[in-house]
């Protein structure tokens, strides 16, 4: 084996009688995850397991394997963390060591960092697969051409959200946006989708996060007092659309704003990729293998890790026997699908290197909804009525 | 001839009633089976009593029904005339859709989440065994010979051989995305496989094991990706085969000796699975978001009218009546 290819077997193999004898076919990946201190969650139920995302690699490689079974191949798969800092050493030792499909759970800067180090290291030879940041600029300005994302952007979430709210005829909004940069990137996805999909926003406010601590005794008494005076006399709207990527006010609004409206975007109705509720479509299956293997419910990060592995499995179950070139070409190539309990086949959109996916819309307890919404339609495909579209594209890979 | 055409008339006539058939459909939200009258299309019995039904049939000689109740995680058998339940059998945890082998004494039944196909045998109500197979297996069909059982893998996307002697996979072949069902023809020549997310139907040559051609589909103004090609079934005389096509609410119709699609039937809403008359005259289509089934005329294809049953219907098995 070379350092940068997978073993070749030179078998292709329509059929596959079982008790022959395969040569085995080595398919290596890594899922290198950057854990930045920050603040807790508002709610102890959203604490990070400590195998966050690593649960959904052990998943996506078994169901490989097994498929791999069937065809002398192999798959094995490194978990790796690290801190900001060391990130980019962990990238390097992970391509030394002849890794060429590499998951990534890190922050848009450092996701940007590690792409271009790995293309400075290994040109096209190794693959960046963003499994986390929904970040837009990841898939505009900043897109590179050796990163994929399995993660949903941010526009394409806010546009989920919004086909529904308009479906519903919510269509005037509040939108309280977080003082964080990335809340601000996101409070700019949803003035976007309530453009595009004609929604108005009607009033905006700032929630300033002057630090401090997030869970306190009985905190609860001075939330109830605050929330509904910073709510209060906003432009009669609809509906109150939460931009909170840093996770400081949303989970405190519903039950509290001054008008008796539903809250929706970072927190009562959200739009996301994944939630443990999710049975459609086959989903269940997930769920059950999943909560079998790992005690718990999957987050986003876990099945956004397992779809980036899939999409390895999938291309290494259709080209069969071939070098990264061949999985990377067919991968980036109109050919790939997969299928990922959404309903319908995956697709990567060659503008960007973002992963087509439909959107849940979840209500806590349940699946409330899924977009995109029948009504939007599209000329090539619905699943670009969500997110940056190919003539709106700022990527100039 | 006018009067042999007369006779042949009031014959039928006559016999009508005493020759109706039992129509089957497991209801996966209603918790229950809708029993309807094939002449009078009336619903003459609801079995309730049963968790998510979903994969349904019945013995060969029609007079015991069985149904996959999936989160009962068994499978439930009923007489098909009286209606009583008898015992059940195990089926592993989940079972989704099963094959009745030809001898009527072995069913096969995927379990979607422990990645095997278990073997039953219904007079002792034993596990004969467990075949190991992809992940996620769905799937199954049995070859007119009863030789070979065929099973799907929808992550796997493979059709898994299994010898029916030695429960050994004999052969693999890898299909398109999430393959739901397989059905051979009556000469067991063809085997057909349907891709739910791919949107193809493979027609694999039994001989080779190899796929001779990937069917696709295409309907004006209907969007590609609700084309999911669900359940398949060949009429008995080989000619065609009809293939569920879920959220398109069509029932396309396969020419079988040129494998090319020559129409598209407007059914209900997501159709799922088909299953054929006794007499091979109609079938009959479960539309699961419009809660009826579709009954089509075999030998014009055309719909002749769509019946309300229980709550997204899911599997269908017409009986000859006693």
């Amino acid at each position: 084996m070379t350092r940068l290819t997978f073993a070749w077997a030179g078998i292709v193999l329509a059929v596959v009688a079982p008790g022959a004898a395969l040569a085995e076919v080595e398919y290596r990946a890594a899922v290198l995850r950057v854990d930045a201190p920050g603040p807790m969650p508002i709610s102890r139920l959203d604490l990070p397991p400590a195998d966050l995302g690593f649960a959904g690699a052990v998943l996506g490689t078994a169901d490989n394997a097994t498929t791999g079974s069937f065809l002398g191949q192999t798959f094995t798969t490194e978990t790796v963390t690290a801190t900001p800092e060391t990130a980019g050493a962990a990238m390097k030792q992970l391509i030394d060591a002849g890794v060429p499909f590499i998951v990534t759970l890190a922050d848009a800067a450092t996701t940007v960092e590690l792409a271009d180090l790995a293309r400075d290291l290994a040109g096209d030879d190794v693959l960046v697969v963003n499994a986390s940041s929904t970040d837009d600029r990841l898939r505009g300005v900043d897109c590179r051409a050796n990163l994929l994302h399995v993660a949903p952007s941010d526009a394409m979430l806010a546009d989920g959200l919004a086909q529904y709210l308009v479906w519903k005829r919510w269509t005037d909004w509040f939108l309280i946006e977080g003082s964080h940069p990335q809340d601000q990137a996101l409070a700019q996805a949803y003035r976007r989708a309530a453009e595009k999909f004609g929604a108005r926003i009607v009033e905006e406010r700032v929630y300033e996060d002057t630090g401090g601590a997030r869970r306190t005794d009985s905190g609860h008494v001075q939330v109830q007092a605050q929330m509904p005076v910073f709510t209060q006399r906003a432009a009669d709207h609809h509906v109150v659309v939460a931009a909170d990527h840093a996770g400081v006010f949303a989970d405190w609004l519903p039950y509290h704003t001054w008008d008796a409206r539903p809250v929706t975007g970072s927190a009562g109705l959200v739009p996301q990729s994944w939630h443990p509720a999710h049975e459609a479509w086959g989903g269940t299956q997930f769920q059950s293998r999943f909560e079998q293997q790992s005690n718990r419910p999957a987050r986003d990060q876990d099945y956004q890790v397992w779809t980036a592995l899939r999409v390895l499995g999938e291309a290494a179950t259709r080209t069969q026997g071939g070098d990264f070139a061949a999985i990377r070409d067919f991968v980036l190539s109109p050919d790939f699908s997969l299928a990922a309990f959404k309903g319908q086949k995956l697709t990567f959109r060659d503008w960007d290197g973002q992963l087509r996916q439909p959107v849940l819309l979840v209500a806590d307890r349940v699946v409330a909804s899924v977009s995109p919404q029948e009504e939007f339609l599209h000329q090539v495909s619905q699943l670009d009525s969500l997110g940056v579209d190919r003539p709106e594209t700022e990527c100039r890979k | 001839m006018k009067l042999i055409a007369a006779m042949a008339s009031s014959v039928a006539l006559l016999a009508g009633p005493a020759f109706a058939d039992k129509i089957f459909v497991s209801n996966e939200k209603g918790n229950s089976v809708t029993v309807l009258d094939s002449d009078s299309l009336e619903v003459i019995h609801t079995i309730t009593g049963m968790q998510r039904p979903r994969g349904i049939t019945a013995s060969p000689d029609g007079k015991v029904i069985y149904v996959c109740a999936s989160d009962d995680n068994l499978v439930r058998v009923y007489d098909a005339a009286t209606y009583e339940e008898l015992p059940s059998l195990p089926s592993g945890p989940d079972p989704e859709l099963f094959v009745m082998h030809p001898d009527g004494k072995k069913l096969f039944i995927a379990n979607e989440d422990d990645n095997i196909v278990t073997v039953v045998d219904v007079e002792t109500r034993q596990v004969l065994a467990e075949v190991p197979v992809g992940v996620e297996p769905e799937g199954m069909g049995v070859s007119p010979d009863g030789r070979i059982v065929v099973n799907t893998s929808e992550t796997t996307n493979m059709a898994h051989l299994i010898d029916t002697e030695s429960y050994e996979i004999v052969a693999n072949v890898l299909v398109d995305s999430r393959p739901r069902f397989a059905e051979y023809t009556p000469d067991g020549k063809i085997l057909f496989v349907t891709a739910e997310i791919g949107g193809t139907v493979a027609a694999i040559d039994t001989a080779t094991n190899e796929i001779t051609k990937t069917i696709t589909f295409e309907v004006p103004g209907v969007l590609p990706e609700a084309l999911q090609p669900v359940g398949l079934r060949v009429t008995a005389d080989g000619s065609k085969a009809y293939v569920a096509l879920g959220p398109a609410n069509r029932v396309a119709v396969l020419d079988v000796a040129s494998l090319e699609v020559t129409d598209y039937l407007l059914v209900g809403q997501r159709v799922w699975q088909l299953g054929f008359s006794p007499d091979g005259q109609f079938l009959y289509t479960t539309n699961g978001n419009s809660n009826d089934i579709s009954v089509i005329d075999v030998a014009s294809d055309e719909v002749t009218v769509s019946v309300q049953v229980g709550e997204q219907p899911w599997g269908v098995v017409a009986v000859k009546s006693d």
